[in-house]
């Protein structure tokens, strides 16, 4: 009962907020140009999540046809831009992070350059993205990995750098090679610093995305409200909002899953 | 000739700027499967003797041999039980231990079989695939005693280990321990501050004294086993120990009131 009484008071406040702007529109009190009506935004995100064209079975399968739809495709292509980059980015940074908390040799050369390079926002890399990536895909990749790249380096960097010393006493105790410690004992020791850091850096991905798809792409959800705004079609505009907002959450939602999976041994220790 | 020897080791080092005599001439003979306790106030460097015969923290000057061989490194043949249980939580109980038979490159069959026994040995069959989280401070401390007995070596360190744990349970565990101890006769040096613990468990005590750290007395402990903490024998000998402890204990507060206890 007290859950559900919960559940029923965390819908409360968007419920109102929603009535709210409903009363706003219908009263006629703003511009439906400025603020379109709830019930218009949904209107418009069915019409953009919809396929095109009608059903015809010469052209491919009914399923296809099912995710046809702009938004669908705008989607899948962001998506495929945020996978990407972050492959890369966290790709490159694992590694390197690794290194770096390990070695105190590779921490003093890396370190350096990392902590100069790291405050520049990934925005500012744009121009020099564009410069040398032309327009598409590789310049939005480019931009994603290096927002990607950070996080992971800095949290994983941390992990390793902060492994309870005692750990490595065990391991040596237990007679653990140098590759052993590493492996079986630095590695997933620092696991949690680094799902941390690989969930920002996703966090941080999406962020780009979005950014690199109003100036160096032609689809994509971050496109597509940029479209929008030059017919003044707001209500797309929060549409495409909305599914920005829903992805970002579907994508945080499924790391957060993912690690507290992988780390069933560490749930609820932070708290002692 | 004995297991363990121990012969003229000193131990200084730097805290604060300040010269710490951690351990001053310790001398000590300890013959193929003793028990021995390491007694004494906090700062009279038993565990950082321990910790030198662990080979973590080499003496200063001095040499440690086990069967001849002169100590340069930590190693699986003086396999170490610390208070804080240092179990890897990312293990579950039988992955831990598993570590050191892994290590070693047992197969996994023989592994598979001397987890199982061990387990069994120390009652957390049951417990194999939790995570040391989901255990209690009893629980965890007897898979470390576990993962260090796979080991198989003929040492056990044991540094303060049933310190953390509740009256019963170290008692449990204690009894535990002697089991395992008549069962597979090993070696077993044992860091404690409790007298009642030492005299329950050792057949020898060895007081140490506050900084530097000396030996203070070495006195055997012939009560028969399973020891009645309520005999007289018992209690006359813990008196002994207190009176020597407590001189030693209020030569640690002097120092700490003179703001010189670094540690």
């Amino acid at each position: 009962m007290k859950r559900y009484r919960h559940a029923a008071s965390g819908v409360l406040v968007p419920l109102a907020a929603i009535g709210f702007w409903q009363l706003l529109s219908s009263m006629g009190w703003v511009n439906a140009t400025i603020l379109p009506s709830p019930m218009a935004v949904l209107v418009k995100w069915w019409a953009y999540l919809r396929p095109l064209e009608v059903f015809d079975p010469a052209q491919g399968s009914y399923l296809t046809w099912c995710f046809s739809g702009e938004l669908i495709h705008d989607a899948m292509g962001s998506l495929y831009r945020v996978l990407m980059g972050f492959a890369i980015g966290a790709g490159l940074a694992l590694p390197l992070g690794l290194t770096m908390g390990y070695s105190k040799v590779a921490y003093a050369l890396f370190n350096p350059l990392v902590q100069v390079l790291r405050p520049i926002p990934p925005i500012a890399y744009i121009p020099l993205s564009i410069l040398w990536f032309g327009l598409g895909n590789p310049p939005a990749v480019f931009l994603i990995s290096i927002g990607a790249f950070f996080p992971v380096l800095m949290n994983t960097v941390t992990g390793v750098q902060t492994v309870d010393s005692i750990y490595l006493r065990v391991g040596r105790n237990l007679g653990a090679s140098q590759l052993t410690q590493f492996t079986r004992i630095i590695l997933p020791a620092a696991t949690p610093y680094i799902f941390t850091g690989a969930r920002i850096g996703m966090g941080t991905a999406f962020i780009v995305v979005i950014v690199s798809e109003m100036i160096a792409v032609n689809n994509g959800l971050g496109y597509r409200i940029l479209e929008a705004r030059e017919y003044l079609w707001s209500d797309k505009i929060i549409a495409g909002m909305f599914t920005i907002g829903l992805l970002g959450l579907g994508i945080d939602t499924l790391m957060s899953r993912l690690s507290s999976h992988l780390l069933k041994w560490h749930r609820g220790l932070e708290q002692g | 000739m004995s297991h363990i020897s121990i012969q003229d080791v000193h131990k200084v080092f730097e805290s604060g700027g300040q010269e710490v005599h951690a351990l001053k001439a310790i001398n000590l003979e300890i013959p193929q499967g003793q028990f021995v306790c390491l007694l004494g106030p906090s700062g009279c460097g038993k565990s950082t003797l321990l910790n030198a015969v662990a080979g973590f923290s080499l003496p200063s000057t001095g040499v440690i041999t086990v069967e001849g061989a002169v100590i340069t490194e930590p190693g699986p043949d003086r396999g170490m039980v610390f208070q804080e249980y240092a179990l890897f939580p990312w293990m579950t109980v039988e992955q831990n231990v598993a570590f050191g038979l892994q290590i070693k490159g047992v197969d996994k069959a023989a592994i598979e079989a001397k987890v199982a026994e061990l387990l069994a040995m120390l009652n957390l069959t049951d417990f194999r695939k939790r995570f040391p989280k989901d255990l209690s401070g009893g629980m965890r401390q007897r898979v470390a005693i576990a993962r260090v007995l796979a080991l198989d070596s003929p040492i056990m360190l044991m540094d303060e280990p049933f310190g953390a744990l509740d009256a019963l349970t170290r008692r449990n565990l204690q009894d535990e321990l002697l089991r395992i101890w008549t069962e597979l006769r090993k070696t077993i040096l044992f860091v404690t501050h409790s007298i009642e613990e030492a005299l329950y468990l050792a057949d020898r005590t060895v007081v140490m004294t506050y900084r530097p750290g000396t030996v203070k007395c070495d006195i055997p402990v012939d009560l028969p086993r399973p020891r009645d903490v309520a005999s007289p024998a018992f209690n006359a000998l813990k008196k002994d120990l207190s009176q020597l402890l407590m001189e030693e204990q209020s030569r640690h507060n002097q120092a700490e009131f003179r703001g010189a206890a670094v540690d």
